[in-house]
């Protein structure tokens, strides 16, 4: 029985499919927090953990055995039934939205499913991420857990909007919903016309525009710094997940990395162009060299051997960016993050669609004034708002009142 | 038993077992809980009744945003807890109950019979094939279904204003 | 084959339990979720017929095959009156809590603000 028939079968392929994204899925989290509290320490001008093993690699590990063996503490009056399943709901998510992302053009390997509405399914199903959070909050009976699940909530839904916009882009120029045909439409000449670049579509004027939406929306929705409202820590004790300990905590954990790596999966695929190595067209060139050698290297560059690792490389280079900013930034305050979502981030990208469709429609020359067309309104309209933006302090509404 | 048939039963119990825990729990955020999983069962019926858009926007729009609203409602009136306003009475749960059985078998008698009496029903997966997709689905809102579709389109900006009117403090 | 009947059983049954929960709950909030049960349910409803009697209502829009959307499109416009719904009612709850600091559905009996 060779490989191809094995892979060709309906659960036998389907179980190797699994195997390997389920894998790696788990197999890379210990390797990210590492690499996180390594890079975070780097960034600060500090060491990091470096004692277990090589570089400090099974530190999390280490830590993960820990977690395992500790006490576990439930307060009193938390509601057990939801208190148990609420970490579950935080991972499953995550680990069902990876089940649609292709890592390479062998699509007898990489995506489980190549389902027909693939964006959407990814859209839909991170959107279920909220609920581990929402019911850990409510159910821990902590009133900043509760606020931390609160916060969460209206956050989830202010960037999901957004988020959902700015895929409306890459949807509309590529004109499918399928995962790995957005990616073959991102390999396709530059703008329609230039042959030995990619047409990855963060190098358009409304891809940039929509990727910058969509990368500043994924951070949100990850609860990661500086949209990490829900768990502020000099406010809310960790906010939803004060509460847990032991393993369940670990599991909170690991659902906040394995979607921060679904999150960087799907921003490679819809704008950095999947599994290609550069927005240069390498086959291209190697069929225009004259040196062989270089054209072999080139050809085999872009080979399907070798395309994973690419993807991979440009998924570490997503969460670096995460780390790049928990390292950077200061958290937003409760009332900017809704105008950044609400006043910056949807309108943009409402224009940002109309941008897209009219530079399909009508071509590239309209389509360019377009953009610049809605970018300049944009800044003329925000502008304007942004000078109160600064200025602006918080009034409360009402008086404080105590949460029971 | 076909597996088609194994996946729907498997579905109905689990759907219909949630879906009377949204009534039968105490605890709002509960109902809320069992209800999602009661949709999402519901996205998976769509999914085997071959409308995959349809079971899709099932799980963003009700899971995604209309679930998640009514969870924000509950905690933050703090209705959640399982003390607070239970049911007054058996007396009221027994009509309730007498009614609504009254309504299924009304229901039952006057749907089903009729709808089992018809033969030769079509073979739904030659009906069906490959026309749910995404494609046909926006082909038709925008064609033969425009108008609904721009109806609803404002009806939609009546609900979002309206929300705006009733939440604002001062107008 | 999963017969016509069965999904027409669930739905009711699906409809029959968000009409007890409705007159049974005095939870706005839970009462409201009984109304989107019973919403859901009638979407299903839709659907199995959309899928057992089609009806050629439309083209696609290249005019090449005939389209049985009717039942798939009520789904759709359903659901935005659905979101349409929750939002404004969700609004008004919030509204009468924040009048009367309870939101008890036997007390809302008086009709002025």
């Amino acid at each position: 029985m060779d490989l191809n028939a094995v892979l060709a079968h309906p659960f036998w392929g389907a179980l190797i499919r699994i195997i390997i994204a389920l894998g790696f899925l788990l197999s890379i989290v210990p390797f990210l927090i590492w690499w996180e509290r390594r890079l975070l320490s780097w960034m600060q001008d500090r060491i990091g953990p470096s004692r277990v093993g090589p570089f400090g690699l099974l530190q999390t590990i280490c830590d993960g055995v820990k977690l395992f063996f500790k006490e576990e503490i439930q307060p009193r009056g938390v509601d057990r039934f939801v208190w148990m399943i609420a970490p579950g709901i935080a991972l499953f998510p995550a680990m069902t939205a990876y089940a649609t992302i292709p890592w390479g053009p062998n699509l007898q390997l990489t995506p489980v499913a190549n389902v027909n509405i693939g964006v959407l399914y990814v859209l839909a199903i991170s959107s279920l991420g909220v609920y581990g959070i929402v019911l850990g909050g409510w159910a821990s009976n902590n009133k900043y857990s509760l606020l931390g699940g609160l916060r969460s909530s209206a956050q989830l839904i202010s960037y999901e909007l957004a988020m959902g916009f700015s895929l409306g882009t890459v949807i509309i120029a590529a004109g499918s919903l399928e995962l790995p045909k957005i990616v073959a439409s991102q390999l396709e000449p530059f703008w329609g016309s230039v042959p030995w670049l990619h047409n990855w579509f963060i190098l358009t004027p409304w891809g940039f525009i929509g990727g910058m939406i969509f990368l500043v929306s994924m951070v949100a929705e990850t609860n990661r710094t500086p949209f990490d409202l829900p768990e502020a820590e000099s406010e809310l004790i960790a906010g939803f997940h004060t509460e847990y300990s032991s393993m369940k905590f670990a599991v909170f954990f690991m659902g906040e990395y394995a979607m921060m790596l679904v999150f960087s999966a799907l921003f490679t695929v819809l704008f950095l162009g999947g599994w290609s190595p550069l927005p240069v067209n390498l086959t291209y060139l190697a069929d225009h060299t004259s040196v062989a050698w270089l054209a072999g290297l080139l050809r085999f560059l872009e080979s399907s051997w070798i395309a994973g690792f690419w993807f991979i490389g440009k998924l570490v280079g997503g969460i670096s960016f995460y780390i790049w900013l928990r390292a950077t930034l200061p958290r937003l305050r409760y009332d900017q993050l809704m105008a950044l979502g609400w006043k910056g981030l949807m309108p943009l990208a409402i224009l940002n669609l109309a941008a897209v469709s009219i530079w399909i429609a009508f071509g590239i020359v309209p389509g360019l004034i377009a953009a610049v067309a809605i970018t300049v309104l944009f800044l003329l309209v925000t502008m304007g708002g942004l000078k109160k933006f600064e200025a602006r302090s918080v009034t409360l509404l009402d008086e404080a009142v105590p949460l029971r | 038993m076909t597996s088609d048939l194994f996946v729907f039963w498997t579905l109905a119990v689990i759907s219909v077992f949630t879906g009377v825990a949204v009534i039968a729990t105490k605890s709002a955020i509960r109902s809320a809980l069992a209800l999602v999983v009661n949709f999402f069962i519901l996205a998976m019926f769509y999914f085997l009744l071959g409308s995959q858009l349809l079971g899709i926007v099932q799980i963003f729009v009700y899971l995604g945003a209309i679930m998640v609203l009514f969870l924000f409602c509950i905690m933050l009136l703090r209705v959640g807890h399982a003390e607070q306003l239970t049911e007054t009475g058996g007396l009221k749960l027994a009509g309730a109950g007498a009614l609504s059985f009254a309504f299924l078998a009304l229901l039952m008698s006057q749907v089903l019979e009729p709808v089992s009496r018809t033969a030769n029903l079509p073979d739904p997966q030659s009906v069906h094939a490959g026309v749910s997709t995404v494609e046909a689905v926006g082909a038709g809102l925008f064609t033969r279904w425009a108008f609904p579709f721009e109806v609803t389109s404002v009806l939609l900006l009546v609900g979002i204003v309206g929300s705006i009117l009733l939440a604002k403090r001062r107008v | 084959m999963v017969p016509l009947s069965g999904y027409l059983t669930l739905s009711a049954i699906l409809f029959t339990i968000g009409v007890i929960g409705v007159i049974i709950k005095r939870n706005p909030i839970v009462v409201f979720m009984c109304i989107e049960l019973m919403l859901n349910a009638v979407n299903l409803t839709f659907l199995a017929f959309a899928r057992y009697h089609p009806a050629p209502l439309a083209h696609d829009l290249a005019g090449r095959t005939e389209v049985y959307l009717a039942g798939q499109m009520y789904v759709v416009f359903v659901m935005a009156v659905a979101a349409a719904e929750v939002a404004v009612g969700l609004g008004i709850i919030m509204a009468i809590f924040r009048l009367r600091k309870k939101v008890d559905v036997d007390d809302m009996n008086i009709l002025r603000g």
